[in-house]
């Protein structure tokens, strides 16, 4: 069974948000995720300042196996991404919960927090997998 | 019903993930494929290729079936333990498998086919043995380990004895020898230095694991797969299969068009290909920006559209490689497109061949 952190939101699409305070929340995919995906190679992460919805697809995990789309799991604009993923992908493997983040996103509605899982729930949604 | 190499419980000891690979339950990687397929390129890696399929050709005749059966000639190999690569054909001139044969005596050679495709191989072999005082024995009774890599001859030697150091010693490539109880190859998938040794099964776990303890990594079917790639060596069922031509599979090569008068399988339909000169060919793609060409993936040239039949991110390079099939007169250096995710990106069309011993070839 995969480690997954009680603190953390999450999405049936293996993505995580992690809340930051002041309606700022942290995205990356599960270990679950990068465990199913295989060694990542290339990570293409969203522009600083685009505005996203949840639901879009906004990034793309290409492992060795595949390339994966990774889906907004809020609303908002991004603020921040990733930059170390551009020469260490691996990161998301290594540490997916950490130093594998993906993007920042300045919440445009705080009560979306909600509709996510918690760390039950999403363990709940692979089990049945 | 699932087929279990004789290696199975060492793979589930050093953590392996096992997938289905054709019956068989494999271990695709042992944590990182990539770290794998690094192990490979600078200092030793070890498959269990358990699963592939020896066979036995042994009869007065076993000469003449075999001058029947490949595409290649036998009769070229004169000294024992000389290996040949090669492919065998039905009528219509596709490639039913391809293999490699050892020589040893005129009456007596050893097969190595492909396990995916072991069943319609012996169906094949013994059809076409009809007319030839030859036996077919398949031999299921060993295990195989690769042991792969710039290091992987020097850590073997620590294990063998001073009389299978003795019989390996200066062995060229593509040679093998039977060493007391193992047989030692000079064969490989990886385009690296190394050996492939079949190993009576009760002894292949003790093997496994001195090799283990001499530094030699385990490595499964993920980075065999991106080493073969990089080393531009085909994968049957992905880069031919028996509706693909040896010629539109960058297999002219193991053809040995003299004599003349050897009648092999399928010759009739490739010497009129090769007077047509139609045949599609395969080629190399390198795609140095980000992204991956994957298998499948369609490519857009000028005389038509072809197709990605292997492709990866390669480890070696740090960028995408692929195989692909396309017209013939597409030229090596050329610039073809390929529809990658929605959009269409340009590659080059190479040799399909990008790494060897650790180096970048093109």
């Amino acid at each position: 069974m995969s480690n997954i952190p009680s603190e953390l939101k999450y999405a049936t699409s293996h993505e995580w948000v992690r809340q930051e305070g002041n309606g700022v929340v942290t995205v990356g995919i599960t270990e679950h995720a990068q465990d199913l995906l295989g060694d990542m190679v290339f990570v293409e992460l969203p522009d600083v300042d685009d505005e996203i919805s949840t639901g879009d697809d906004v990034a793309v995990a290409e492992s060795v196996k595949a390339a994966s789309d990774i889906y907004a799991p809020v609303s908002g604009k991004v603020i921040e991404v990733n930059e170390d993923l551009e020469d260490s992908p691996e990161l998301v493997n290594s540490d997916a919960f950490g130093a594998g983040w993906l993007f920042k996103v300045q919440l445009a509605d705080e009560a979306e927090l909600d509709a996510l899982l918690d760390a039950e729930g999403y363990a709940n949604s692979i089990d049945e997998d | 019903m699932t087929n279990k190499t004789v290696l199975h419980a060492k793979h589930i000891e050093a953590g392996a993930k096992l997938v289905d690979f054709h019956g068989w339950e494999m271990p695709i990687n042992y944590g990182s494929q990539i770290e794998e397929h690094n192990a490979v390129r600078t200092d030793a890696g070890m498959f269990d290729v358990s699963h592939m399929t020896i066979v036995d050709i042994k009869g007065v005749d076993a000469q003449a079936y075999l001058r029947r059966l490949v595409i290649n000639d036998v009769a070229k190999l004169a000294v024992a333990g000389k290996a040949l690569y090669t492919g065998m054909l039905n009528h219509e001139g596709g490639v039913i498998d391809d293999l490699i044969i050892y020589f040893f005596t005129e009456t007596y050679y050893r097969l190595v086919v492909n396990s995916a495709t072991r069943v319609k191989d012996l169906a094949w072999m013994n059809e076409q043995a009809a007319g030839f005082e030859v036996t077919i024995t398949e031999r299921p009774e060993f295990g195989m380990i690769a042991v792969q890599g710039p290091q992987a001859k020097a850590k073997v030697a620590t294990l063998l004895t001073a009389e299978q150091a003795q019989a390996v010693e200066g062995m060229k490539p593509f040679f093998g020898v039977q060493a007391g109880d193992l047989f030692i190859a000079t064969t490989g998938y990886t385009g690296e230095d190394g050996y492939e040794i079949v190993v009576p099964e009760d002894q292949a776990a003790d093997l496994w694991q001195k090799l283990l303890d001499a530094g030699v990594a385990p490595c499964g079917l993920g980075a065999r797969d991106t080493l073969r790639l990089e080393a531009g060596m085909n994968l049957y069922g992905l880069d031919m299969d028996e509706t693909v031509s040896p010629l539109a599979a960058n297999m002219a090569w193991t053809i040995s068009w003299e004599p003349t008068d050897r009648n092999f399988i399928g010759r009739e339909v490739l010497t009129a290909q090769k007077a047509a000169g139609d045949q599609p060919k395969l080629v190399g793609l390198v795609f140095e920006e980000k992204g991956v060409l994957r298998t499948g993936l369609k490519v857009i040239t000028p005389f038509g559209e072809g197709i990605i039949t292997s492709g990866t991110f390669s480890p070696t390079l740090g960028h995408s490689i692929a195989m692909a099939r396309v017209p013939r007169s597409v030229s090596l250096g050329d610039t073809v497109e390929v529809e990658m995710r929605k959009k269409l990106v340009n590659v080059k069309v190479i040799k399909a061949s990008f790494v060897r011993n650790g180096k970048k070839v093109f």
